[in-house]
């Protein structure tokens, strides 16, 4: 009996081991062909990225590029341990990873929108009263010239690329108040502003705008500027950050093709008709500047 | 050659049914391993109490959100219970035998619903209503209990049933004959009869409601904080990992594992429970 359960317990362990090898070769490869460059991270950029894919798939038949979400952190870590080529992130990189000497490059900006139902009356907030509302200094509308309603503030998860760029552009060291509704997408927290005319919310611009099929949110315009592209280019609406793609190294080969390609005017052109705002036009008032060889 | 195959199924079934312990036992030391380092850095009484998390900034606790879990499944019980043990009585002695043969599916079809569609509708009719007719955001400790009762019903009644048709036949139909009525009958023999039945039903009730995950994401609202009424919104162990995960790295990541290591144990003792209060019954 006990030669059995030795010969049954090493089986199992065989077994568990070679299938968890076959998950992980899986993983490595994306179960496409070795060529094919795989992008991988942020759900905000996601979509975008995918736009991207669509079209330069029409350019370049050839060059197959995968592209799969699972969060800025995710991305990062994918390229670190070479499950990704290319990582996207939607936050600049935290000094722990800095320290990695992880290679990055802006493919565009992206506006945060302070969105509220459609029905309140509130118009215009000031960076500081929206700072005030998140840490629950202010808790009604009336207090920002609304109604006599209290306010639901709607936040990010943890770790979420959206909610980091919101704590640090408009939070500083003031923490969101722990009583804050938490929703882990975009479209969550787009979806309950729209139903609840209490709420408050922080989404990326591009998904500010009326969709079809959805109900409408209001962005708010922030210390008297409206959050359009225009806006955030000339600096008056200050609440945008960057779209970021990440590599360990400067990439070479296709991965690099399809760099050059997202920063070719083509590819800034396709981002800037998504709603986001070009990451070259910043480069030229003052950014890092971009080259695009090989395009 | 007849002895071979005997012995060569009966050991094929053998690893077959090892694996599945061995996934168990997998699952259990991989949780472990991850998540303990962290327990041990921040200690498990300031990681089990603390009232802050905010990971990006180094705080660990968790208490709001075992709070949360109580609290949403204390309420889902609350409801749950009454209701599912009455159905479970109304089957077991009421019900004529169509009627159950309706009834019987029908509730085990509700067990089968998967939990991301009752999260939607609890999202899209309970959360709304109670916004409009009794305040607050909606999302809430009260729309997660009442979703979560309707969840916890399938495996009360299921199990209750059970327990009260499994009861001898002599015990109904000795206190009928003592002149009880049919409902002294239910209620002073054939209930506290079927007790330990029952009790293993609502625990693994309430187990499955502190287990699931999809339906609190999309209906609680996942505020860190702890609930001053059942209006107000919060989180549970298992949402904070659902709803983290994807963002999380390094220490963030280690103390999802560590939140999933208190669940683990939380879980286990209620399925124990469940065990030991059946096992006494049978002796």
């Amino acid at each position: 009996m006990k030669h059995y359960i030795q010969v049954g317990l090493l089986s199992v362990l065989l077994l568990s081991v070679n299938l968890l090898s076959s998950c992980m070769a899986g993983k490595a490869h994306g179960g496409l062909n070795p060529t094919t460059v795989i992008v991988a991270g942020s759900t905000s950029v996601q979509p975008y990225v995918e736009i991207l894919v669509e079209e330069y798939r029409l350019l370049y038949p050839d060059n197959a590029v995968g592209v799969q979400g699972g969060g800025s952190s995710a991305g990062i870590r994918a390229v670190l341990n070479e499950i990704a080529e290319i990582g996207m992130s939607s936050r600049a990189l935290n000094q722990e990873e800095k320290e990695l000497g992880l290679w990055s490059v802006e493919i565009a900006l992206d506006g945060l929108a302070i969105v509220v139902h459609p029905d309140n009356k509130v118009e215009n907030l000031t960076m500081e009263q929206v700072r005030d509302i998140y840490s629950r200094k202010i808790t009604n509308w009336s207090e920002v010239n609304g109604e006599d309603r209290k306010i639901h503030i709607i936040s990010r998860e943890e770790g979420s690329g959206t909610r980091s760029a919101f704590q640090d552009l408009v939070m500083g060291d003031e923490m969101i108040a722990p009583r804050a509704i938490v929703q882990n997408s975009n479209g969550a927290v787009r979806q309950l502003v729209s139903s609840d005319r209490n709420a408050i919310g922080f989404i990326s611009l591009g998904l500010a705008e009326p969709q079809p099929g959805l109900q409408p949110v209001k962005a708010l315009n922030l210390d008297g500027f409206s959050p359009t592209q225009e806006n955030v280019l000339s600096g008056e609406y200050e609440l945008y950050r960057a779209f970021l793609f990440i590599s360990e190294d400067e990439p070479t080969g296709a991965a690099r093709h399809f760099v050059s390609f997202v920063l070719s005017e083509e590819g800034q052109r396709i981002l800037s008709g998504e709603g986001l705002i070009p990451a070259r036009e910043m480069a030229l008032t003052g950014g890092e500047g971009v080259s695009d060889e090989e395009v | 050659m007849k002895k071979f195959k005997e012995k060569l199924s009966g050991r094929i079934f053998f690893i077959l049914a090892l694996s599945t312990i061995s996934a168990l036992v997998l699952i259990t030391i991989f949780i472990f391993v991850e998540g303990m380092p962290l327990i041990a850095e921040v200690g498990l009484f300031n990681f089990i109490f603390g009232m802050v998390w905010s990971p990006s900034q180094g705080h660990f606790g968790i208490f709001p959100m075992i709070v949360g879990t109580v609290s949403v499944t204390f309420g889902a019980a609350l409801i749950g219970i009454p209701v599912g043990i009455c159905c479970s009585i109304f089957m077991a002695e009421f019900a004529p035998a169509r009627m159950r043969s309706i009834f019987r599916p029908a509730i085990q079809l509700l067990a089968g619903i998967p939990s991301v569609v009752y999260g939607f509708w609890g999202l899209i009719y309970i959360v709304p209503i109670i916004r409009d007719r009794l305040g607050g955001p909606g999302l809430s400790v009260l729309a997660g209990s009442v979703i979560l009762a309707i969840m916890i019903l399938p495996t009360i009644i299921s199990i209750s049933e059970v327990s009260i048709m499994a009861l001898p036949r002599h015990y109904k139909e000795g206190a009928l004959a003592l002149g009880m009525t049919h409902w002294q009958t239910i209620w002073r023999v054939q209930l506290p009869a079927a007790k330990s039945g029952i009790v293993a039903g609502v625990i693994l009730g309430i187990g499955r409601a502190v287990g699931e995950t999809m339906v609190v994401i999309m209906v609680l609202g996942n505020a860190v904080a702890l609930p001053e009424s059942i209006l107000d919104p919060v989180r549970t162990l298992t949402t904070n990992i659902g709803i983290e995960m994807g963002y999380a790295a390094g220490k963030h990541q280690q103390a999802l594992f560590a939140t999933g290591i208190v669940l683990f144990i939380l879980i286990m003792i209620l399925n124990i429970t469940a065990q030991i209060i059946t096992r006494r019954k049978s002796k």
